[in-house]
């Protein structure tokens, strides 16, 4: 019996009139990485947004249905600072906030209370990261000085400084050369040992190369979940087909 | 004919464009050479560090030490309550208000550097000034702190304004960046926000500061106007710009009295200058 993570149950979301989502239900398991695909407008972000509660600064967010983490509802049961913690997210462009590299990481920490071991937390971080070599020497540097790969690695040193549980990733790579791309996903395949993380990607191939399942988003609904192998040697629906082989999207 | 017609309003353009520096850099060679000749007569540090003003007492003394503190405390007192209350106003306007609420509170905001400062320098005569003097039991309410308190309403508009642009500028990814580490909304308006529009609001207290420190209607009305060094903000102070507002029209032409009134207004563009200056660098900063 695989140990469910987060579990979805008949999830909808909306914004004003538009429905973003349509009655998702959906298991992530511990520890592995489940990557999303699907054309633009399908509803990825938006499921990635309603899992850490991001969507919830929108005034024209509107949801129902039921996640659970951990068996916790993290709309009605669960503070949301708390969930925040736990559940980190690497958004699409890297956002280096605008101070040091250490006071990036730190940042995080901080906010939370903790003033001994910062620098070890830092190191820790950059180092799980794939990031520390190449600024160990400069942490008092503006982050801003980093190329965008590094600002990307940063951003996840970041994420994981707060030490979250499960780690979404929103195309983390749309705007990287294939260099970068490829350490971020070594970053990912690293992490998953100890983390759950959720990929949402518009490239297929990253999907294959790095995704333990693949779950397929058409028009805000789930039209397959399988493993990797599965979904990509053979899918069961005609639309995950033709998407993976580039028929549309 | 188009040619030519094209060709007087690219110049007509030009010089409405050049117009305002060529203005500037007149009003600085007349004062320049008005007050320049005062410094045949005083030397410039005593005219900087004298003690005492008293232009027409004969010999009549020169010294502005009393009337750059004046100008100073005045300022000081107005930068105290004006910079706290106007960037918690420009951080609830651009972060916490609901949309519609935003735009009276703006409106509101800017009206009030619509209201001429005459009006201001009255309303606080006889409104603030008998108050200070019942709190304080003093003998008179004319006072550095009654002027601070007006001036800080006449800054506010400017603090306000240009802040509330400067936070609402920020990246809206980066209070989206903390709250996903778990900020809650203070934490992320304090640490991130707030740092990243840092240049933008200290630009914003530069002209808030350029706007108290040339003001002279209102305080000339309600800071008793004695040119002595103050020692507290319950004391009468005296302005450079209510000096030279108060005293050109009695001083005589090309006296030295006359001069010495256009070396304080030098002085006064000197540090108007520096302070508009140094709130550009820093608007510039944030536009990059």
């Amino acid at each position: 019996m695989v140990e469910s993570r987060i579990k979805i149950t008949n999830l909808n979301v909306w914004f004003e009139n538009d429905q973003a989502i349509k009655s998702l239900n959906l298991d992530v398991r511990s520890n592995e990485i489940l990557g999303i695909i699907g054309p633009a407008n399908s509803g990825k972000t938006t499921f990635l947004r309603t899992l850490n509660r991001l969507n919830d600064i929108k005034d024209e967010f509107r949801m129902d249905g039921e996640i659970l983490l951990d068996n916790r509802d993290i709309y009605k049961n669960m503070d949301v600072i708390m969930l925040r913690k736990k559940i980190g997210i690497i958004f699409a462009l890297p956002i280096p906030l605008p101070m040091s590299i250490y006071d990036n990481i730190a940042y995080g920490p901080k906010m939370h209370g903790i003033k001994k071991g910062l620098m070890e937390i830092v190191e820790k971080s950059l180092k799980a990261s794939y990031l520390w070599d190449e600024v160990k020497d400069r942490l008092n540097e503006s982050a801003l000085n980093l190329s965008g790969g590094q600002q990307q690695r940063l951003c996840i040193a970041r994420s994981l400084a707060v030490g979250p549980e499960v780690i979404l990733f929103d195309e983390p790579c749309s705007g990287l050369d294939p260099i970068s791309t490829a350490k971020v996903e070594d970053a990912m395949l690293e992490l998953k040992s100890n983390y759950t993380i959720i990929l949402v990607t518009n490239n297929v191939k990253q999907a294959a190369r790095v995704s333990d399942r693949v779950a397929f988003f058409l028009m805000g609904e789930l039209i397959e979940i399988d493993t990797t192998e599965k979904i990509f040697v053979r899918p069961s629906d005609k639309r995950t087909e033709d998407y993976i082989s580039g028929k549309f999207g | 004919m188009k040619k030519i017609k094209e060709f007087l309003i690219e110049k007509i353009i030009f010089i409405s464009g050049s117009l305002s520096i060529v203005f500037v850099v007149l009003i600085f060679i007349f004062l320049i050479k008005e007050g320049i000749l005062f410094f045949k007569y005083v030397q410039f540090k005593d005219f900087i560090v004298g003690k005492n003003w008293y232009p027409i007492s004969s010999p009549a003394q020169f010294g502005m030490l009393p009337l750059i503190l004046g100008s100073l405390l005045v300022t000081l007192g107005a930068m105290i309550i004006s910079i706290p209350l106007g960037v918690a106003c420009a951080l609830y306007i651009a972060e916490v208000v609901n949309p519609k609420l935003k735009d009276l509170l703006k409106t509101g905001v800017e009206l009030l550097a619509a209201i001429p400062s005459v009006v201001i320098g009255f309303i606080g005569m006889v409104t603030l000034v008998p108050l200070v003097k019942n709190i304080f039991h003093l003998p008179t309410g004319l006072t550095a702190l009654s002027g601070s308190i007006m001036l800080a309403f006449m800054a506010m508009p400017t603090i306000v304004s240009i802040a509330e642009d400067a936070i609402t500028v920020v990246p809206r990814r980066y209070k989206e960046a903390a709250l996903a580490l778990g900020a809650t909304h203070w934490q992320a308006l304090y640490r991130v926000i707030l740092v990243a529009a840092a240049p933008g609001i200290f630009a914003a207290i530069m002209l808030g500061i350029g706007r108290v420190i040339g003001e002279t209607m209102a305080v000339m009305m309600i800071t008793g106007n004695a040119a002595v060094i103050p020692h507290s903000f319950l004391q009468p102070v005296r302005t450079l710009t209510a000096t030279i507002a108060a005293e050109m029209g009695e001083s005589i032409r090309g006296s030295n009295h006359y001069y010495a009134l256009f070396a304080v207004g030098i002085i006064l563009f000197i540090i108007t200058f520096i302070i508009n200056f140094i709130a550009d660098v820093f608007l510039h900063r944030i536009k990059k």
